[in-house]
Protein backbone atom coordinates (compact mmCIF):
# COMPACT_ATOMS: atom_id res chain seq x y z
CA UNK A 1 0.00 0.00 0.00
CA UNK A 2 1.66 3.15 -1.14
CA UNK A 3 0.43 6.20 0.66
CA UNK A 4 0.11 9.07 -1.75
CA UNK A 5 -0.13 12.80 -1.41
CA UNK A 6 -3.72 13.89 -0.96
CA UNK A 7 -5.11 15.36 -4.13
CA UNK A 8 -3.00 13.14 -6.38
CA UNK A 9 -5.36 11.01 -8.41
CA UNK A 10 -4.62 7.33 -8.40
CA UNK A 11 -4.31 5.31 -11.55
CA UNK A 12 -3.01 1.96 -12.76
CA UNK A 13 -1.32 3.52 -15.77
CA UNK A 14 2.35 2.82 -16.28
CA UNK A 15 4.63 2.31 -19.26
CA UNK A 16 5.69 -0.95 -17.61
CA UNK A 17 2.22 -2.38 -18.38
CA UNK A 18 3.24 -2.72 -22.02
CA UNK A 19 5.47 -5.57 -20.94
CA UNK A 20 2.30 -7.61 -20.34
CA UNK A 21 1.64 -7.66 -24.09
CA UNK A 22 4.65 -9.91 -24.72
CA UNK A 23 3.38 -13.06 -22.92
CA UNK A 24 -0.10 -12.51 -24.38
CA UNK A 25 1.08 -12.36 -27.98
CA UNK A 26 4.05 -14.75 -27.98
CA UNK A 27 2.10 -17.99 -27.26
CA UNK A 28 -0.36 -17.16 -30.04
CA UNK A 29 2.23 -16.97 -32.83
CA UNK A 30 2.08 -20.57 -34.02
CA UNK A 31 4.71 -20.07 -36.73
CA UNK A 32 7.30 -19.68 -33.96
CA UNK A 33 6.81 -23.14 -32.54
CA UNK A 34 4.79 -25.32 -34.89
CA UNK A 35 7.59 -27.76 -35.74
CA UNK A 36 9.03 -31.03 -34.50
CA UNK A 37 12.72 -30.09 -34.81
CA UNK A 38 14.88 -29.03 -33.05
CA UNK A 39 14.17 -31.31 -30.15
CA UNK A 40 15.26 -30.61 -26.59
CA UNK A 41 15.65 -33.60 -24.23
CA UNK A 42 13.40 -35.52 -26.61
CA UNK A 43 10.69 -32.81 -26.59
CA UNK A 44 9.68 -31.49 -30.03
CA UNK A 45 10.01 -27.72 -30.46
CA UNK A 46 6.22 -27.38 -30.29
CA UNK A 47 6.21 -28.58 -26.69
CA UNK A 48 9.42 -27.27 -25.15
CA UNK A 49 9.11 -23.77 -26.54
CA UNK A 50 5.52 -23.37 -25.36
CA UNK A 51 6.51 -24.63 -21.92
CA UNK A 52 9.34 -22.06 -22.00
CA UNK A 53 6.76 -19.32 -22.63
CA UNK A 54 5.49 -19.94 -19.10
CA UNK A 55 8.79 -18.52 -17.82
CA UNK A 56 8.35 -15.46 -20.07
CA UNK A 57 4.87 -14.95 -18.60
CA UNK A 58 6.10 -15.25 -15.02
CA UNK A 59 9.04 -12.91 -15.65
CA UNK A 60 6.89 -10.21 -17.29
CA UNK A 61 4.11 -10.23 -14.68
CA UNK A 62 6.67 -10.23 -11.86
CA UNK A 63 8.55 -7.27 -13.34
CA UNK A 64 5.34 -5.29 -13.91
CA UNK A 65 4.16 -6.04 -10.37
CA UNK A 66 7.47 -4.96 -8.81
CA UNK A 67 7.87 -1.82 -10.89
CA UNK A 68 4.31 -0.55 -10.41
CA UNK A 69 3.47 -1.26 -6.77
CA UNK B 1 -12.69 -56.28 -5.03
CA UNK B 2 -11.15 -57.33 -8.39
CA UNK B 3 -7.54 -56.48 -7.60
CA UNK B 4 -8.17 -52.82 -6.80
CA UNK B 5 -8.50 -53.21 -3.02
CA UNK B 6 -5.35 -51.28 -2.08
CA UNK B 7 -6.28 -48.42 -4.41
CA UNK B 8 -9.78 -48.32 -3.03
CA UNK B 9 -8.69 -48.28 0.61
CA UNK B 10 -6.24 -45.40 0.04
CA UNK B 11 -8.75 -43.49 -2.05
CA UNK B 12 -11.46 -43.84 0.62
CA UNK B 13 -9.11 -42.92 3.47
CA UNK B 14 -7.89 -39.72 1.81
CA UNK B 15 -11.43 -38.84 0.81
CA UNK B 16 -12.59 -39.18 4.42
CA UNK B 17 -9.69 -37.07 5.72
CA UNK B 18 -10.55 -34.14 3.46
CA UNK B 19 -14.23 -34.49 4.25
CA UNK B 20 -13.34 -34.09 7.92
CA UNK B 21 -11.30 -31.03 7.04
CA UNK B 22 -14.30 -29.61 5.20
CA UNK B 23 -16.37 -29.66 8.37
CA UNK B 24 -13.57 -28.35 10.59
CA UNK B 25 -13.02 -25.47 8.14
CA UNK B 26 -15.96 -23.59 9.68
CA UNK B 27 -13.71 -22.93 12.69
CA UNK B 28 -10.68 -21.91 10.62
CA UNK B 29 -10.02 -18.13 10.75
CA UNK B 30 -13.29 -18.07 12.58
CA UNK B 31 -15.45 -14.99 12.28
CA UNK B 32 -17.75 -13.74 15.03
CA UNK B 33 -20.68 -14.46 12.76
CA UNK B 34 -20.60 -16.56 9.60
CA UNK B 35 -24.16 -15.60 8.66
CA UNK B 36 -23.40 -13.16 5.84
CA UNK B 37 -22.31 -13.63 2.24
CA UNK B 38 -19.02 -11.86 2.91
CA UNK B 39 -18.21 -14.60 5.43
CA UNK B 40 -19.95 -17.72 4.11
CA UNK B 41 -19.61 -16.87 0.43
CA UNK B 42 -16.23 -15.12 0.40
CA UNK B 43 -14.45 -16.52 3.45
CA UNK B 44 -14.25 -13.12 5.17
CA UNK B 45 -12.67 -11.42 2.09
CA UNK B 46 -9.38 -11.72 3.87
CA UNK B 47 -7.27 -14.43 2.24
CA UNK B 48 -3.56 -13.77 1.80
CA UNK B 49 -1.26 -14.74 -1.08
CA UNK B 50 -0.76 -18.40 -0.16
CA UNK B 51 -4.37 -19.28 0.53
CA UNK B 52 -5.44 -17.46 -2.63
CA UNK B 53 -2.84 -19.32 -4.68
CA UNK B 54 -4.08 -22.70 -3.50
CA UNK B 55 -7.74 -21.68 -3.68
CA UNK B 56 -7.70 -20.12 -7.15
CA UNK B 57 -5.33 -22.78 -8.49
CA UNK B 58 -7.52 -25.51 -7.05
CA UNK B 59 -10.55 -23.82 -8.55
CA UNK B 60 -9.34 -23.16 -12.10
CA UNK B 61 -7.48 -26.40 -12.69
CA UNK B 62 -10.32 -28.82 -12.06
CA UNK B 63 -10.44 -32.60 -11.91
CA UNK B 64 -12.19 -32.56 -15.25
CA UNK B 65 -9.29 -30.62 -16.75
CA UNK B 66 -6.85 -33.20 -15.43
CA UNK B 67 -8.86 -35.99 -17.02
CA UNK B 68 -10.14 -34.36 -20.21
CA UNK B 69 -7.05 -32.45 -21.41
CA UNK B 70 -4.78 -35.52 -21.64
CA UNK B 71 -7.73 -37.46 -23.10
CA UNK B 72 -7.92 -34.83 -25.84
CA UNK B 73 -4.17 -35.01 -26.44
CA UNK B 74 -4.48 -38.79 -26.54
CA UNK B 75 -7.14 -38.53 -29.23
CA UNK B 76 -6.17 -35.46 -31.27
CA UNK B 77 -2.54 -34.69 -30.42
CA UNK B 78 -1.17 -31.15 -30.62
CA UNK B 79 -4.57 -29.42 -30.65
CA UNK B 80 -5.21 -30.66 -27.09
CA UNK B 81 -2.10 -28.78 -25.95
CA UNK B 82 -4.03 -25.50 -26.40
CA UNK B 83 -4.58 -25.67 -22.64
CA UNK B 84 -0.98 -24.54 -22.15
CA UNK B 85 -0.96 -21.29 -24.19
CA UNK B 86 -4.45 -20.66 -22.79
CA UNK B 87 -3.15 -20.65 -19.23
CA UNK B 88 -0.02 -18.68 -20.13
CA UNK B 89 -1.96 -15.92 -21.86
CA UNK B 90 -4.68 -15.57 -19.24
CA UNK B 91 -2.68 -14.10 -16.33
CA UNK B 92 -1.00 -11.13 -18.04
CA UNK B 93 -4.34 -10.58 -19.78
CA UNK B 94 -6.32 -10.15 -16.55
CA UNK B 95 -3.51 -8.71 -14.41
CA UNK B 96 -4.89 -5.16 -14.39
CA UNK B 97 -8.53 -6.10 -14.94
CA UNK B 98 -8.85 -8.21 -11.80
CA UNK B 99 -7.18 -5.58 -9.62
CA UNK B 100 -9.81 -3.09 -10.76
CA UNK B 101 -12.57 -5.62 -10.14
CA UNK B 102 -11.25 -6.24 -6.63
CA UNK B 103 -11.16 -2.53 -5.79
CA UNK B 104 -14.58 -1.59 -7.03
CA UNK B 105 -16.09 -4.71 -5.43
CA UNK B 106 -14.56 -3.96 -2.07
CA UNK B 107 -15.62 -0.32 -2.08
CA UNK B 108 -19.21 -1.26 -2.89
CA UNK B 109 -19.47 -4.69 -1.25
CA UNK B 110 -20.10 -6.56 -4.51
CA UNK B 111 -20.19 -10.35 -4.27
CA UNK B 112 -20.89 -11.31 -7.90
CA UNK B 113 -19.99 -9.89 -11.35
CA UNK B 114 -23.68 -9.10 -11.85
CA UNK B 115 -23.58 -6.90 -8.71
CA UNK B 116 -20.92 -4.82 -10.42
CA UNK B 117 -22.85 -4.57 -13.69
CA UNK B 118 -25.99 -3.48 -11.85
CA UNK B 119 -24.19 -0.61 -10.13
CA UNK B 120 -22.09 0.40 -13.12
CA UNK B 121 -24.88 0.55 -15.68
CA UNK B 122 -27.83 1.14 -13.35
CA UNK B 123 -29.71 -1.70 -14.95
CA UNK B 124 -31.30 -4.57 -12.97
CA UNK B 125 -32.25 -6.18 -16.29
CA UNK B 126 -28.68 -6.25 -17.56
CA UNK B 127 -27.59 -7.60 -14.17
CA UNK B 128 -30.21 -10.35 -14.40
CA UNK B 129 -28.99 -11.27 -17.87
CA UNK B 130 -25.42 -11.51 -16.60
CA UNK B 131 -26.47 -13.52 -13.54
CA UNK B 132 -28.53 -16.00 -15.58
CA UNK B 133 -25.69 -16.42 -18.08
CA UNK B 134 -23.34 -17.16 -15.19
CA UNK B 135 -25.75 -19.69 -13.69
CA UNK B 136 -26.31 -21.51 -16.97
CA UNK B 137 -22.57 -21.65 -17.69
CA UNK B 138 -21.66 -22.85 -14.19
CA UNK B 139 -24.22 -25.63 -13.71
CA UNK B 140 -22.86 -28.08 -16.29
CA UNK B 141 -19.35 -27.30 -15.07
CA UNK B 142 -20.32 -28.64 -11.65
CA UNK B 143 -21.82 -31.74 -13.25
CA UNK B 144 -18.56 -32.29 -15.12
CA UNK B 145 -16.64 -32.54 -11.86
CA UNK B 146 -18.72 -35.66 -11.23
CA UNK B 147 -17.57 -37.00 -14.58
CA UNK B 148 -14.01 -36.63 -13.27
CA UNK B 149 -14.77 -38.64 -10.13
CA UNK B 150 -16.65 -41.22 -12.16
CA UNK B 151 -13.68 -41.77 -14.48
CA UNK B 152 -11.57 -42.69 -11.45
CA UNK B 153 -14.22 -44.94 -9.95
CA UNK B 154 -14.69 -46.72 -13.27
CA UNK B 155 -10.96 -47.40 -13.47
CA UNK B 156 -11.23 -49.02 -10.02
CA UNK B 157 -13.97 -51.26 -11.40
CA UNK B 158 -16.76 -49.52 -9.48
CA UNK B 159 -19.95 -49.00 -11.39
CA UNK B 160 -23.30 -47.64 -10.30
CA UNK B 161 -24.12 -44.18 -9.05
CA UNK B 162 -24.30 -44.70 -5.29
CA UNK B 163 -20.65 -43.71 -4.56
CA UNK B 164 -21.10 -40.46 -6.50
CA UNK B 165 -24.27 -39.64 -4.58
CA UNK B 166 -22.54 -40.27 -1.25
CA UNK B 167 -19.51 -38.17 -2.25
CA UNK B 168 -21.70 -35.26 -3.29
CA UNK B 169 -23.89 -35.52 -0.19
CA UNK B 170 -20.79 -35.14 2.00
CA UNK B 171 -19.57 -32.26 -0.15
CA UNK B 172 -22.97 -30.55 0.06
CA UNK B 173 -23.05 -30.91 3.85
CA UNK B 174 -19.68 -29.31 4.55
CA UNK B 175 -20.11 -26.58 1.96
CA UNK B 176 -23.42 -25.74 3.64
CA UNK B 177 -21.73 -25.50 6.99
CA UNK B 178 -18.36 -23.91 6.19
CA UNK B 179 -18.91 -21.98 2.95
CA UNK B 180 -15.80 -20.89 1.03
CA UNK B 181 -13.55 -21.79 3.96
CA UNK B 182 -14.07 -25.49 3.18
CA UNK B 183 -12.65 -25.55 -0.36
CA UNK B 184 -9.94 -23.08 0.70
CA UNK B 185 -8.69 -25.50 3.35
CA UNK B 186 -9.13 -28.64 1.23
CA UNK B 187 -7.30 -27.00 -1.68
CA UNK B 188 -4.04 -27.33 0.27
CA UNK B 189 -4.40 -31.13 0.31
CA UNK B 190 -5.73 -31.36 -3.22
CA UNK B 191 -3.00 -29.33 -4.85
CA UNK B 192 -0.21 -30.93 -2.83
CA UNK B 193 -1.41 -34.40 -3.88
CA UNK B 194 -1.72 -33.34 -7.52
CA UNK B 195 1.80 -31.87 -7.59
CA UNK B 196 3.28 -35.03 -6.04
CA UNK B 197 1.41 -37.35 -8.40
CA UNK B 198 2.19 -35.45 -11.59
CA UNK B 199 5.86 -34.83 -10.78
CA UNK B 200 6.21 -38.53 -9.98
CA UNK B 201 4.40 -39.42 -13.21
CA UNK B 202 6.58 -37.30 -15.48
CA UNK B 203 9.79 -38.67 -13.99
CA UNK B 204 8.81 -42.31 -13.45
CA UNK B 205 6.67 -43.08 -16.52
CA UNK B 206 9.06 -41.76 -19.23
CA UNK B 207 11.87 -43.70 -17.56
CA UNK B 208 9.81 -46.88 -17.97
CA UNK B 209 8.87 -46.04 -21.57
CA UNK B 210 12.39 -45.34 -22.82
CA UNK B 211 12.50 -41.55 -22.48
CA UNK B 212 10.56 -38.56 -23.83
CA UNK B 213 11.95 -38.94 -27.34
CA UNK B 214 10.44 -42.36 -27.81
CA UNK B 215 7.12 -41.24 -26.28
CA UNK B 216 6.77 -38.48 -28.89
CA UNK B 217 7.91 -40.84 -31.65
CA UNK B 218 5.27 -43.39 -30.66
CA UNK B 219 2.60 -40.67 -30.70
CA UNK B 220 3.77 -39.44 -34.10
CA UNK B 221 3.65 -42.97 -35.49
CA UNK B 222 0.09 -43.43 -34.21
CA UNK B 223 -1.19 -40.15 -35.69
CA UNK B 224 0.59 -40.76 -39.01
CA UNK B 225 -1.21 -44.09 -39.27
CA UNK B 226 -4.71 -42.66 -38.72
CA UNK B 227 -6.71 -41.36 -41.68
CA UNK B 228 -7.75 -38.16 -39.84
CA UNK B 229 -5.78 -35.25 -41.36
CA UNK B 230 -6.10 -32.87 -38.38
CA UNK B 231 -4.28 -34.95 -35.75
CA UNK B 232 -0.53 -35.15 -35.20
CA UNK B 233 2.12 -34.00 -32.75
CA UNK B 234 2.22 -30.58 -34.45
CA UNK B 235 -0.60 -28.43 -35.84
CA UNK B 236 -1.81 -28.58 -39.43
CA UNK B 237 -2.70 -25.70 -41.74
CA UNK B 238 -6.37 -26.34 -40.97
CA UNK B 239 -6.31 -26.15 -37.18
CA UNK B 240 -3.72 -23.46 -36.39
CA UNK B 241 -6.33 -20.71 -36.29
CA UNK B 242 -8.56 -22.92 -34.14
CA UNK B 243 -5.63 -23.47 -31.74
CA UNK B 244 -4.94 -19.75 -31.38
CA UNK B 245 -8.56 -18.61 -31.10
CA UNK B 246 -9.42 -21.43 -28.71
CA UNK B 247 -6.50 -20.51 -26.45
CA UNK B 248 -7.27 -16.78 -26.53
CA UNK B 249 -11.06 -17.25 -26.32
CA UNK B 250 -10.74 -19.59 -23.34
CA UNK B 251 -8.37 -17.14 -21.66
CA UNK B 252 -10.85 -14.29 -22.13
CA UNK B 253 -13.66 -16.49 -20.74
CA UNK B 254 -11.88 -17.88 -17.69
CA UNK B 255 -12.28 -15.00 -15.27
CA UNK B 256 -15.78 -14.22 -16.48
CA UNK B 257 -16.94 -17.44 -14.83
CA UNK B 258 -18.48 -16.40 -11.53
CA UNK B 259 -16.56 -19.04 -9.61
CA UNK B 260 -13.17 -17.69 -10.76
CA UNK B 261 -14.10 -14.25 -9.46
CA UNK B 262 -15.18 -15.73 -6.12
CA UNK B 263 -11.58 -16.70 -5.33
CA UNK B 264 -10.31 -13.30 -6.48
CA UNK B 265 -12.80 -11.30 -4.41
CA UNK B 266 -11.96 -13.38 -1.32
CA UNK B 267 -8.38 -12.07 -1.33
CA UNK B 268 -7.44 -9.29 1.04
CA UNK B 269 -5.81 -6.69 -1.22
CA UNK B 270 -4.68 -5.84 -4.76
CA UNK B 271 -1.13 -7.00 -4.07
CA UNK B 272 -2.37 -10.53 -3.32
CA UNK B 273 -4.05 -10.68 -6.74
CA UNK B 274 -1.06 -9.32 -8.64
CA UNK B 275 1.37 -11.63 -6.88
CA UNK B 276 -0.91 -14.53 -7.76
CA UNK B 277 -0.98 -13.57 -11.42
CA UNK B 278 2.80 -14.10 -11.35
CA UNK B 279 2.63 -17.30 -9.28
CA UNK B 280 -0.38 -19.14 -10.73
CA UNK B 281 1.51 -20.15 -13.93
CA UNK B 282 3.14 -22.84 -11.75
CA UNK B 283 -0.15 -24.65 -12.32
CA UNK B 284 0.15 -24.04 -16.06
CA UNK B 285 3.47 -25.87 -16.01
CA UNK B 286 1.72 -28.72 -14.24
CA UNK B 287 -1.12 -28.68 -16.75
CA UNK B 288 1.37 -28.85 -19.64
CA UNK B 289 2.91 -31.94 -18.08
CA UNK B 290 -0.53 -33.44 -17.47
CA UNK B 291 -1.46 -32.90 -21.11
CA UNK B 292 1.60 -34.92 -22.11
CA UNK B 293 0.29 -37.87 -20.11
CA UNK B 294 -1.93 -38.40 -23.17
CA UNK B 295 1.15 -39.16 -25.27
CA UNK B 296 2.52 -41.43 -22.55
CA UNK B 297 -0.74 -43.40 -22.72
CA UNK B 298 -0.22 -43.82 -26.48
CA UNK B 299 3.37 -45.00 -25.99
CA UNK B 300 2.31 -47.39 -23.23
CA UNK B 301 -0.51 -48.82 -25.34
CA UNK B 302 -3.12 -47.92 -22.70
CA UNK B 303 -6.71 -48.80 -23.54
CA UNK B 304 -9.67 -46.87 -22.05
CA UNK B 305 -12.53 -48.54 -20.15
CA UNK B 306 -15.04 -49.26 -22.90
CA UNK B 307 -15.22 -46.22 -25.18
CA UNK B 308 -14.84 -43.64 -22.40
CA UNK B 309 -11.56 -41.89 -23.28
CA UNK B 310 -11.81 -39.93 -20.01
CA UNK B 311 -10.64 -43.09 -18.25
CA UNK B 312 -7.37 -43.12 -20.19
CA UNK B 313 -5.28 -41.36 -17.54
CA UNK B 314 -6.66 -43.35 -14.59
CA UNK B 315 -5.91 -46.49 -16.63
CA UNK B 316 -2.38 -45.29 -17.37
CA UNK B 317 -1.74 -44.75 -13.64
CA UNK B 318 -3.13 -48.20 -12.89
CA UNK B 319 -0.87 -49.74 -15.51
CA UNK B 320 2.29 -47.90 -14.48
CA UNK B 321 2.25 -47.24 -10.73
CA UNK B 322 2.30 -49.62 -7.77
CA UNK B 323 -1.20 -50.04 -6.31
CA UNK B 324 -0.73 -47.78 -3.30
CA UNK B 325 0.47 -44.87 -5.41
CA UNK B 326 -2.35 -45.40 -7.91
CA UNK B 327 -4.66 -44.99 -4.92
CA UNK B 328 -3.01 -41.66 -4.08
CA UNK B 329 -3.29 -40.54 -7.71
CA UNK B 330 -6.98 -41.46 -7.85
CA UNK B 331 -7.60 -39.62 -4.60
CA UNK B 332 -5.87 -36.55 -6.07
CA UNK B 333 -8.32 -36.54 -8.98
CA UNK B 334 -11.33 -37.32 -6.76
CA UNK B 335 -10.49 -34.58 -4.23
CA UNK B 336 -9.58 -32.38 -7.17
CA UNK B 337 -13.23 -32.51 -8.14
CA UNK B 338 -14.48 -31.41 -4.72
CA UNK B 339 -12.71 -28.05 -4.51
CA UNK B 340 -14.05 -26.56 -7.76
CA UNK B 341 -17.46 -28.18 -7.27
CA UNK B 342 -17.75 -26.46 -3.88
CA UNK B 343 -16.59 -23.05 -5.17
CA UNK B 344 -18.82 -23.25 -8.24
CA UNK B 345 -21.89 -24.09 -6.19
CA UNK B 346 -21.13 -21.20 -3.82
CA UNK B 347 -20.71 -18.82 -6.77
CA UNK B 348 -23.95 -20.00 -8.36
CA UNK B 349 -25.77 -19.67 -5.03
CA UNK B 350 -24.43 -16.13 -4.55
CA UNK B 351 -25.65 -15.15 -8.02
CA UNK B 352 -29.13 -16.38 -7.24
CA UNK B 353 -29.20 -14.70 -3.85
CA UNK B 354 -27.82 -11.32 -4.85
CA UNK B 355 -29.23 -10.87 -8.31
CA UNK B 356 -32.54 -12.73 -8.21
CA UNK B 357 -33.65 -13.20 -4.59
CA UNK B 358 -32.57 -9.77 -3.33
CA UNK B 359 -33.42 -7.97 -6.54
CA UNK B 360 -36.87 -9.44 -7.16
CA UNK B 361 -38.08 -11.45 -4.17
CA UNK B 362 -36.98 -9.69 -1.00
CA UNK B 363 -35.52 -6.24 -1.46
CA UNK B 364 -34.97 -5.72 2.26
CA UNK B 365 -33.03 -8.97 2.77
CA UNK B 366 -30.71 -8.88 5.77
CA UNK B 367 -27.18 -10.33 5.69
CA UNK B 368 -28.38 -13.36 7.64
CA UNK B 369 -31.26 -13.96 5.21
CA UNK B 370 -28.89 -13.71 2.25
CA UNK B 371 -26.52 -16.25 3.80
CA UNK B 372 -29.44 -18.59 4.55
CA UNK B 373 -30.74 -18.43 0.98
CA UNK B 374 -27.27 -18.96 -0.47
CA UNK B 375 -26.65 -22.00 1.72
CA UNK B 376 -29.92 -23.58 0.64
CA UNK B 377 -29.36 -22.77 -3.03
CA UNK B 378 -25.88 -24.31 -2.86
CA UNK B 379 -27.61 -27.56 -1.87
CA UNK B 380 -30.14 -27.27 -4.69
CA UNK B 381 -27.36 -26.65 -7.20
CA UNK B 382 -25.53 -29.81 -6.14
CA UNK B 383 -28.68 -31.92 -6.27
CA UNK B 384 -29.20 -30.53 -9.77
CA UNK B 385 -25.68 -31.49 -10.79
CA UNK B 386 -26.13 -35.05 -9.51
CA UNK B 387 -29.47 -35.35 -11.31
CA UNK B 388 -27.79 -34.13 -14.50
CA UNK B 389 -25.39 -37.06 -14.31
CA UNK B 390 -27.96 -39.62 -13.16
CA UNK B 391 -30.78 -38.79 -15.55
CA UNK B 392 -28.96 -37.47 -18.59
CA UNK B 393 -26.19 -38.84 -20.71
CA UNK B 394 -22.87 -37.49 -19.28
CA UNK B 395 -22.11 -36.45 -22.85
CA UNK B 396 -24.88 -33.89 -22.41
CA UNK B 397 -22.95 -32.20 -19.58
CA UNK B 398 -19.85 -32.12 -21.76
CA UNK B 399 -21.81 -30.49 -24.58
CA UNK B 400 -23.37 -28.02 -22.16
CA UNK B 401 -19.98 -27.08 -20.77
CA UNK B 402 -18.76 -26.44 -24.29
CA UNK B 403 -21.76 -24.18 -24.85
CA UNK B 404 -21.11 -22.64 -21.43
CA UNK B 405 -17.71 -21.37 -22.51
CA UNK B 406 -19.23 -19.71 -25.56
CA UNK B 407 -22.06 -18.05 -23.65
CA UNK B 408 -19.99 -16.82 -20.68
CA UNK B 409 -17.80 -14.99 -23.21
CA UNK B 410 -20.85 -12.91 -24.12
CA UNK B 411 -20.69 -11.21 -20.71
CA UNK B 412 -17.26 -9.76 -21.54
CA UNK B 413 -18.40 -6.35 -22.84
CA UNK B 414 -20.47 -5.62 -19.72
CA UNK B 415 -18.22 -7.16 -17.06
CA UNK B 416 -14.64 -6.71 -18.33
CA UNK B 417 -14.92 -3.73 -20.67
CA UNK B 418 -17.28 -2.19 -18.12
CA UNK B 419 -14.33 -1.92 -15.74
CA UNK B 420 -12.63 0.37 -18.23
CA UNK B 421 -15.37 2.32 -19.94
CA UNK B 422 -18.87 3.49 -19.34
CA UNK B 423 -19.28 4.26 -23.04
CA UNK B 424 -21.65 1.37 -23.80
CA UNK B 425 -25.36 1.94 -23.35
CA UNK B 426 -27.08 -0.63 -21.14
CA UNK B 427 -29.50 -1.41 -23.97
CA UNK B 428 -26.60 -1.83 -26.37
CA UNK B 429 -24.95 -4.33 -24.03
CA UNK B 430 -28.15 -6.39 -23.81
CA UNK B 431 -28.52 -6.31 -27.61
CA UNK B 432 -24.88 -7.36 -28.09
CA UNK B 433 -25.28 -10.17 -25.57
CA UNK B 434 -28.38 -11.48 -27.34
CA UNK B 435 -26.76 -11.29 -30.77
CA UNK B 436 -23.56 -12.97 -29.57
CA UNK B 437 -25.57 -15.71 -27.91
CA UNK B 438 -27.64 -16.35 -31.02
CA UNK B 439 -24.58 -16.38 -33.27
CA UNK B 440 -22.76 -18.72 -30.88
CA UNK B 441 -25.67 -21.16 -30.72
CA UNK B 442 -26.04 -21.15 -34.48
CA UNK B 443 -22.37 -21.93 -35.01
CA UNK B 444 -22.28 -24.67 -32.38
CA UNK B 445 -25.38 -26.18 -33.96
CA UNK B 446 -23.58 -26.41 -37.30
CA UNK B 447 -20.53 -28.24 -35.90
CA UNK B 448 -20.71 -32.01 -36.41
CA UNK B 449 -18.59 -34.65 -34.73
CA UNK B 450 -18.27 -37.61 -37.09
CA UNK B 451 -16.20 -39.58 -34.55
CA UNK B 452 -19.11 -39.57 -32.11
CA UNK B 453 -21.74 -39.84 -34.85
CA UNK B 454 -23.26 -36.46 -34.01
CA UNK B 455 -24.59 -33.96 -36.53
CA UNK B 456 -24.81 -30.95 -34.16
CA UNK B 457 -23.03 -29.53 -31.09
CA UNK B 458 -20.08 -31.79 -31.86
CA UNK B 459 -17.31 -29.39 -30.77
CA UNK B 460 -16.20 -25.79 -30.80
CA UNK B 461 -14.26 -25.73 -34.10
CA UNK B 462 -16.39 -23.77 -36.55
CA UNK B 463 -15.48 -24.37 -40.21
CA UNK B 464 -15.03 -21.09 -42.07
CA UNK B 465 -16.44 -22.70 -45.20
CA UNK B 466 -19.87 -22.36 -43.52
CA UNK B 467 -19.47 -18.64 -44.11
CA UNK B 468 -18.73 -19.22 -47.77
CA UNK B 469 -14.97 -18.89 -47.42
CA UNK B 470 -12.95 -21.26 -49.54
CA UNK B 471 -10.65 -22.61 -46.84
CA UNK B 472 -10.32 -25.73 -44.68
CA UNK B 473 -9.58 -23.56 -41.62
CA UNK B 474 -11.64 -23.70 -38.46
CA UNK B 475 -12.01 -21.10 -35.72
CA UNK B 476 -13.26 -21.17 -32.12
CA UNK B 477 -17.00 -20.47 -32.24
CA UNK B 478 -16.95 -18.42 -29.04
CA UNK B 479 -14.43 -16.04 -30.54
CA UNK B 480 -16.59 -15.27 -33.58
CA UNK B 481 -19.67 -14.95 -31.38
CA UNK B 482 -17.85 -12.39 -29.23
CA UNK B 483 -16.96 -10.40 -32.34
CA UNK B 484 -20.64 -10.33 -33.34
CA UNK B 485 -21.52 -9.28 -29.78
CA UNK B 486 -19.08 -6.35 -29.82
CA UNK B 487 -20.17 -5.07 -33.21
CA UNK B 488 -23.86 -5.18 -32.25
CA UNK B 489 -23.16 -3.60 -28.85
CA UNK B 490 -21.38 -0.67 -30.50
CA UNK B 491 -24.04 -0.14 -33.17
CA UNK B 492 -26.93 -0.49 -30.71
CA UNK B 493 -25.25 1.91 -28.29
CA UNK B 494 -25.04 4.52 -31.05
CA UNK B 495 -28.67 3.86 -31.96
CA UNK B 496 -29.95 4.12 -28.38
CA UNK B 497 -28.00 7.29 -27.85
CA UNK B 498 -29.33 8.82 -31.08
CA UNK B 499 -32.86 7.91 -29.94
CA UNK B 500 -32.08 9.49 -26.54
CA UNK B 501 -33.08 6.40 -24.57
CA UNK B 502 -32.33 7.00 -20.88
CA UNK B 503 -28.88 5.94 -19.65
CA UNK B 504 -28.68 4.15 -16.34
CA UNK B 505 -26.98 5.85 -13.42
CA UNK B 506 -23.38 4.90 -12.65
CA UNK B 507 -23.05 4.31 -8.89
CA UNK B 508 -19.26 3.94 -9.09
CA UNK B 509 -16.69 6.69 -9.39
CA UNK B 510 -13.24 6.68 -10.96
CA UNK B 511 -11.19 6.36 -7.78
CA UNK B 512 -13.20 3.27 -6.72
CA UNK B 513 -11.29 1.26 -9.33
CA UNK B 514 -7.94 1.85 -7.67
CA UNK B 515 -8.86 1.66 -3.99
CA UNK B 516 -6.86 -0.71 -1.83
CA UNK B 517 -6.88 -2.29 1.61
CA UNK B 518 -6.60 0.37 4.30
CA UNK B 519 -8.34 3.09 2.31
CA UNK B 520 -11.19 4.76 4.17
CA UNK B 521 -13.67 3.78 1.44
CA UNK B 522 -12.76 0.10 1.54
CA UNK B 523 -14.96 -1.47 4.15
CA UNK B 524 -13.06 -3.65 6.57
CA UNK B 525 -15.47 -6.51 6.51
CA UNK B 526 -13.89 -8.88 8.94
CA UNK B 527 -12.76 -7.04 12.03
CA UNK B 528 -13.20 -10.07 14.23
CA UNK B 529 -11.15 -12.64 12.32
CA UNK B 530 -7.78 -13.72 13.62
CA UNK B 531 -5.08 -12.37 11.35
Amino acid sequence: MTTREPGQTRSDRSPWNWLLVLPIVLPLLTFLFNADEPRLLGFPLFYWLQIAFIAVGVACTTIVYRMTR
Amino acid sequence: MNGHTTELVIFTLLFLVVSGMGFVAARWRRPKDIESLHEWGLGGRNFGSWITWFLVGGDLYTAYTFVAVPALVFGAGALGFYALPYTVVVYPLVFLVLARMWSVSHVHGFVTPADFVRARFGSPTLALVIALTGLVATMPYIALQLVGIEAVLKAMGITGHLPIIIAFAILAAYTYQSGLRAPALIAFVKDTLIYIVILAAVIYIPAKLGGWGSIFDAAKAKFDATPAPADGITLTAANQLQYVTLALGSALALFLYPHSLTGVLASKNRGVIKRNMAALPAYSFLLGLIALLGFMAIAAGTKPVGTDTNTIIPRLFDQMFPDWFTGVAYAAVGIGALVPAAIMSIAAANLFTRNIYREYLNKQATDAQEAKVSKLVSLVVKVGAVLCILLLDPQFSIDLQLIGGVIILQTLPAVALGLYTRWFHRGGLIAGWAAGLAAGMWMLYLIPNPAKGKAHFGGSAFALKNLGLDTPMTVYAGFLALAVNLVVAVLATLAFRAAKVAEGEDATSREDYFADEGDPKVKDLDLSAAH
